[in-house]
Formats: structure tokens, C-alpha cells, sequence
């Protein structure tokens, strides 16, 4: 297999060299902080602070959630690795304006215990600390095992509407109260039609048959619900949302919910919008109410193809938290239901 | 010459040798990951492993403890993801088990490696037959309680046997945490890479050891 055409400087280098891109592109609303954190320069005295973070090459996704009625920080990591504990202390501290911080991040085994160490590092300082782990992806465990659960693409409305909680509560139990309530709101399924790689190596993060497709496979190439021959677009996404369906989370006729349809990398726009039509026909079909969508890239991994389907449902709480206009390089929209 | 225990200034050198060899292994780490995991194993050992050889040379350390525990901080800090928490601990919660020793010897690699054995479960949860590191470092620290009345050279070498004998047997398990979990029963048939890494630390210890 030939190594993928990359625009690289060096590539061991990628995660900081696209740190320094990325806070650029804030034009002065974000700066670096330590050796990996991304960190909103006005965050006011008091403000119960959100911390999200995790491994880089998943762009823009989590460090282009900083921003307006988003998240107030960003610990990154290295490609596909967890920040390291001085990391997220760093963060951590960047971001404390004497109320708390939460964070909230996905559900991997680096992850928490990186994060967990600097939570550990940050209550040296007496700065208090709660984690919410992300765990949206029906595929990755049953219901009886949510703790086993990956976090995936369900990460853009969940720190979306945290975000904009964040703004609002006046203390950190607020905060990961309604954390907690929009991840048990929130389901996702992904699948895989080709690798991403690892721009240090150039190698594919997994192997998969021309003719199949991962269903179910999660960002990195974990396994699954299993492979599939390859099919149509409707085909695909009528068998993607039926694994949410059967999930324990009801859906039912009336219930709005947010729908994000997500391409891994490499699966266009086009194609996107083709699964979303059939997506929207299947809600449609159910009663439930799509109150607003997102289509795009937002949770990759390189030039992986495939797509991934994240339903959250609303109650009048979460709906006025979603409401709220926000804006980062990740995700912006305005008020209401408008993008 | 076969070395009964080792100076503090042969111990960062063992060490050295330790981060010469991870890194020099980096693609065969990074392929056994990629069976498993997303293939990142080896480059994340070998950016821990470089600033290991980075914190090494500057010297200075007054006990062996003091080196076992600058390796894990650089391997921590330098690192991040799964790896570099748990191999960073093995090291630092190992090296704090020998608080002060001026030379490191065969009951100091017990006293290390049942330090570091338990605070690597503690932090990541793995139990024996999990399919990860503790699979390699689990018998090695039993190994290595057995062996403390040995020549260090002799000590380290059964440890070694005993750790690349963990990382063979861990072929046949079902991996149960980290991003291999959801593999179920496709995971058997690869040995872990973490697994990997730990045999080939105590085996290059056992060379630098055994004078070869």
C-alpha cells in the first residue's frame, strides 16, 4: 500500500506545527498555554470552566471546540495519544477562575488516566475537579456496559450544549449535572470504509477489505459490530440508525432530537448529504423531530472514509442550552435553530 | 564481566542501553500495536524513550531511585496517551520503592518491580490475563522475588525469561481493555505490545548486566 500524499514539515512534528496553525486561526481569541493547551483568552472571574482534550489528528475536533458558549480550554495530546499529565495541569490552571473546572472528554483508556493524574496534580493546587467521560457509541459495548463505551462523534452537541450550560450555571454539580444529562441523551454509530494513517509512519491505522465495510468501527479502527459487504448509501445508513434504535435510549414520536451526520475524513460532502436524506426519511418515518442538523467533518481521523450518525435528544433544558449561539473553528451557529 | 549489583552511574547507563534498545525496536512495537491497537505503540515509546536518553544525561542523581524515577517523569510528561501513564509509572512508583539505595541490586529489581507492578494495575486497572503489560511484568516480578539472593546478572536474566515468556503466553488471551477490547477473540493469535516493550526492557537489562 503506498503512503498517503501529505502536506507535512516534519512528521513527528504534526501535533505542535498544527497547534501553532490552529491558534492563528483563532486570530487572537485562543492562545497556547504550556507545552499543548489551547485556552480562551476572556474567561471571566467565576465562570465554572469547561476542559475538554484528548489526542490530536482528529481535527478540528476537540481542540477546535474552544470558543464562544464552548468549551473554555483544550488539553491536546500528541497524534492518537492522550495529553500527558502536565498537560492538562497546565490546562487546567490556564482556565480555573475560582469555581471549578470540568472535564469532559472521551471515554479511552489513556485519556482517563492521563487526565485523571493531572485532576490529581490540579486538587494539589485546590482546584477542584469533576470528570463526565464521553461514551456515546452504541457499538463499542451493550448498554449494561456504558463505562466501556468509546466516545465519538457525539462529542460536538454534547460539548456544544455544556458549553453553553457552562455560561450559565453558577456552580461546578450544575455543570456536570447537565454534562451527565446530555451524554445519556446522546447515542452515535460509526463505520469505516478505509484506514486513516498515522502521519509519522504513513501506515493505516487497520486493515479492511476493498468490497467491506466496518460497521460500527470506531475512530481509531476499533472493532465494531463487524464487517459487512459494501452497499448503498440508504442501505448503510438504514442498518447504522437501526443500532441506535435498539439501543436502550427510546426514541419515540414527538421527541426532538439534534441529528450529525459525520464524515471520518476522507467520505465527502456529497455523500454526507445523500445519508442524511435517507436519515432524515427514517426520523421522519418515526415522528421524531429533527429540531436541527449538522453535517460535516468535525470528528476525523486523517483521510479515513466512512461516516458516523449522533442523535441527541432534547428536553426544554437542553433544547435553551443548544439554543444559544457559539462559535470556535470547530463549530458555530447562531441563535435558535439557525447554522 | 557478569555484575553483581550496579553504581548509581552504571545504573542511568543500563538504563541508556534500555532507552537505545525501545527505540531502536520502534517499528516492530508499532506493528504489534497496530494488530491490536492503531499502530502508535512504538512511537510513542520512542519519543518517551528520547527524552529518557535527553533527562539521562544531564547527570546529577544522587540514588538509583532518584534515576528510576526521572526515567518515568520523562517518560510521563513526554509521552502522554495509555503508554506513557502506565511505563511512566512502572518506573517512577518502581523507583520510589527503592528510596535512597546507592546501588541496585537483585532484592532492589524485586523491590522495583513489585512497586512498579502495582502501581501500574492501580493506575490502569489491568488485571493478569487482561491482555496488556501486566501480562509481561506480572511474572517477572514473581521471577524476580525468587531471585533475590542471585548475582544481579542471573537475577535480571530469570526476570527477563520470565517477562518474554508473559509476552508469548499473552498471544492466547482475549484482549479485555484499551482499544483492543472490542477485538474479542480477533485479538488472539498477537502478543500485546506493551507486553512487547516490557520484555525487551528487562532483557536489555539483563545483557548490560550480564557484561555483554
Amino acid at each position: 500500500m503506498s503512503v498517503p500524499k501529505k502536506l507535512l514539515n516534519d512528521p513527528n512534528a504534526c501535533a505542535a506545527e498544527l497547534l501553532d496553525g490552529l491558534i492563528l486561526a483563532y486570530d487572537g481569541q485562543c492562545e497556547k498555554v504550556g507545552k499543548a493547551s489551547i485556552v480562551k483568552k476572556s474567561i471571566p472571574d467565576g465562570k465554572v470552566a469547561l476542559l475538554v482534550g484528548g489526542g490530536s489528528g482528529h481535527e478540528p475536533i476537540y481542540h477546535g471546540l474552544v470558543g464562544t458558549n464552548l468549551a473554555d480550554g483544550a488539553a491536546c495530546g500528541d497524534i492518537f495519544a492522550a495529553p500527558s499529565p502536565d498537560i492538562v495541569l497546565d490546562a487546567t490552571k490556564a482556565v480555573h477562575r475560582g469555581n471549578g473546572v470540568l472535564f469532559l472528554y472521551g471515554n479511552y483508556a489513556g485519556d482517563v488516566m492521563n487526565f485523571d493524574m493531572g485532576a490529581e496534580l490540579a486538587e494539589d493546587e485546590d482546584i477542584e475537579v469533576r470528570t463526565v467521560l464521553i461514551w456515546d457509541d452504541v457499538a463499542s459495548a451493550p448498554p449494561t456496559k456504558k463505562e466501556d463505551r468509546r466516545g465519538i462523534a457525539g462529542l460536538v452537541p454534547i460539548v456544544k450544549i455544556a458549553g453553553a450550560a457552562s455560561q450559565v450555571v453558577e456552580s461546578l454539580d450544575e455543570l456536570e449535572r447537565v454534562a451527565i444529562k446530555v451524554r445519556d441523551n446522546t447515542r452515535s454509530v460509526g463505520c469505516a470504509l478505509a484506514p486513516g494513517s498515522i502521519p509519522a509512519t504513513g501506515k493505516p491505522t487497520f486493515d479492511l477489505a476493498d468490497d467491506m465495510v466496518g460497521l460500527g468501527m470506531g475512530i481509531h479502527g476499533e472493532r465494531g459490530v463487524g464487517e459487512i459487504p459494501m452497499c448503498s448509501a440508504d442501505e448503510l445508513t438504514g442498518k447504522m440508525l437501526e443500532l441506535i434504535f435498539a439501543d436502550d435510549l427510546e426514541f419515540a414520536s414527538g421527541d426532538e432530537v439534534i441529528l450529525f451526520v459525520n464524515s471520518l475524513g476522507a467520505t465527502t460532502h456529497m455523500e454526507l448529504l445523500i445519508c442524511n436524506r435517507k436519515a432524515r426519511e427514517i426520523l421522519a418515518e418515526k415522528g421524531i423531530i429533527v429540531h436541527q442538523t449538522i453535517v460535516g467533518p468535525l470528528v476525523g481521523c486523517q483521510e479515513m472514509a466512512g461516516i458516523s450518525f449522533s442523535l441527541t435528544k432534547l428536553d426544554d433544558e437542553l433544547k435553551k442550552y443548544w439554543d444559544m449561539p457559539c462559535q470556535s473553528a470547530c463549530y458555530s451557529k447562531m441563535e435558535g435553530r439557525q447554522s | 564481566m557478569a555484575k553483581q549489583q550496579l553504581s548509581v552511574d552504571e545504573t542511568v547507563a543500563m538504563l541508556d542501553a534500555v532507552a537505545d534498545a525501545i527505540i531502536a525496536a520502534e517499528p516492530e512495537l508499532s506493528e504489534a500495536d497496530r494488530n491490536l491497537g492503531d499502530g502508535d505503540h512504538g512511537l510513542g515509546m520512542k519519543r518517551g524513550m528520547e527524552a529518557v536518553k535527553a533527562k539521562l544525561s544531564e547527570g546529577g542523581f544522587e540514588s538509583v531511585d532518584k534515576v528510576f524515577m526521572a526515567m518515568g517523569m520523562a517518560m510521563m510528561s513526554s509521552m502522554g496517551g495509555a503508554s506513557g501513564a502506565v511505563f511512566g509509572t512502572l518506573f517512577r512508583n518502581g523507583g520510589k520503592a527503592l528510596k535512597g539505595s546507592e546501588t541496585f541490586d537483585a532484592a532492589g529489581l524485586a523491590e522495583f518491580l513489585k512497586g512498579g507492578t502495582e502501581g501500574v494495575m492501580t493506575r490502569g486497572g489491568a488485571k493478569p490475563g487482561d491482555k496488556t503489560m501486566v501480562d509481561a511484568l506480572e511474572p517477572a516480578q514473581k521471577a524476580a522475588e525468587l531471585a533475590v539472593s542471585l548475582p544481579l546478572s542471573e537475577a535480571l536474566d530469570t526476570t527477563a525469561q520470565a517477562a518474554e515468556a508473559g509476552r508469548d503466553a499473552s498471544k492466547d488471551l482475549i484482549a479485555t481493555m484499551g482499544r483492543a477490547k472490542t477485538l474479542g477473540e480477533a485479538s488472539i493469535g498477537h502478543p500485546d505490545a506493551g507486553a512487547c516493550s516490557v520484555a525487551i526492557i528487562f532483557r536489555t537489562m539483563a545483557t548490560f548486566a550480564a557484561g555483554n
